[in-house]
């Protein structure tokens, strides 16, 4: 994968917002990679956990909003419990859907959703809190 | 009549997961405990909103909060048990929330001028919690009538019982709340790695795929680690298991299915309450009835 520094992340609007989002200091993270590797989801990533905080620092919102990962993280608290810096990556992770549900934007369509007869209702509210603006 | 303690049960335990109210109440019963619904409860959300500025996920919650504090003064009691791990989950975050955050209380309490404020004194706990610190597990093990003796059972807490670390009901990394329960009742419980664990949760809507995956990795390792049967809580990971198998076995010619159930199913058949108006086992995918006959 390409790694560019984009531009200041202090002076990228999405990033202040991300920050603003989820509540959490992005640059007191130092790649240590735990949240990579207790990710249950990780496997089916296209940007691993601890990238997602080396894409922000770096000041490129752009890979975060076009990958794959933010929509996969299933909000276990993982990472979240076992950061050695006490950062909640699935908060940030929130805040980076957050940016495009607040647009109106429908990651899962609710008519299309098979098996709905069978799924639980905690299923399909879970998922559509976390997938429809 | 047994104590009066206040339930929530939750929107899906008053249909797919009707096994799990009932086997619940039905324990509880036989514990001399009588687990009254919460009146006019509404749904808890399913997943705690994580984004710091905006309040509209907690909402919900604290409504059902200020519903437990009315009612619990009627009966009371300020104990509100919920058995759902979602359930659980997201009350517990709540209450934990709006008491640290003040401010956020604050703004709640002014748009819900139709209710009484909050006043912070509702205890929110799991089933589990109160079997082992309420109850007692001494007093559990007196009403077990048929020890589940050579049952081999894996436990299961998945992600909410645990994490975030203010709402775990035990050791989030090493958790054996759920293992000494299943000990009192006489079952074997295999030593399972992978106990807490996330299932896939929501990803089972539009992204099964990854669900089956999962699955077929939870319960191939339950098997190599000798259980017949994995008990669990939460009525999503027990779709996930269950219904999800199908997608692991058509992937992977080795999957073997295993049944599941709920923690709670356990507890009604060792205490010798075996009719199917608790157990509902026409709920399941995989039928857990081969391996618990001895039992039924």
């Amino acid at each position: 994968m390409k790694y560019t520094i984009k531009e200041d992340p202090h002076k990228n609007e999405m990033i202040q917002k991300v920050i603003e989002i989820s509540g959490q200091n992005i640059f007191s993270c130092y790649q240590c990679g735990r949240c990579s590797s207790g990710c249950p989801m990780a496997e089916f990533m296209d940007v691993l956990p601890n990238q997602v905080f080396m894409f922000l620092q770096e000041g490129d919102v752009d890979t975060l909003l076009n990958a794959k990962s933010p929509w996969v993280c299933a909000a276990c608290f993982t990472c979240t419990v076992r950061c050695p810096v006490g950062l909640d990556l699935a908060a940030v992770m929130e805040a980076i859907r957050e940016l495009q549900l607040r647009k109106n934007y429908d990651y899962v369509d609710p008519y299309k959703v098979e098996d709905r007869e069978e799924l639980p209702p905690i299923a399909m509210v879970s998922n559509f809190r976390k997938f429809t603006p | 009549m047994g104590k009066k303690i206040m339930f929530y049960p939750g929107c899906t335990l008053k249909g797919v997961a009707k096994n799990l109210e009932d086997s619940t109440i039905e324990s509880a019963r036989i514990l001399g405990y009588d687990l009254v619904e919460l009146p006019g409860w509404t749904c808890c959300g399913a997943v705690y909103g994580l984004a710091q500025d905006s309040v509209k996920f907690t909402i919900a919650n604290v409504r059902n909060l200020i519903k437990a504090q009315n009612f619990g003064k009627e009966i009371g009691d300020n104990r509100l048990i919920a058995v759902c791990s979602m359930c659980y989950n997201n009350l517990k975050r709540a209450h934990i929330d709006v008491m640290r955050n003040r401010d956020k209380l604050k703004t709640l309490d002014l748009f819900m001028d139709e209710e009484a404020d909050y006043e912070g004194n509702i205890n929110v706990l799991h089933y589990l919690q109160f079997l082992k610190n309420d109850v007692g597990f001494d007093k559990v093990a007196e009403k077990v009538k048929k020890p589940l003796k050579g049952l081999k059972v894996a436990p299961y807490y998945g992600c909410l019982l645990l994490r975030p670390d203010e709402v775990a009901i035990d050791d989030r990394e090493d958790p054996h709340i759920l293992e000494n329960l299943l000990e009192i009742l006489g079952a074997e419980v295999v030593d399972y790695p992978l106990k807490n664990e996330c299932c896939g949760s929501y990803h089972t809507v539009d992204k099964k795929e990854i669900v089956g995956e999962r699955t077929y990795k939870l319960l191939t390792v339950a098997r190599e680690v000798g259980a017949d049967v994995l008990a669990t809580s939460c009525p999503l990971c027990f779709f996930n298991l269950d219904k999800r198998q199908e997608i692991a076995k058509n992937k992977h010619n080795d999957f073997e299915h295993m049944p599941i159930v709920y923690f709670t199913q356990l507890m009604s058949i060792a205490f010798g309450s075996t009719s199917q108006e608790v157990l509902h086992f026409d709920k399941h995918y995989i039928s857990p009835e081969g391996v618990l006959k001895k039992w039924l």
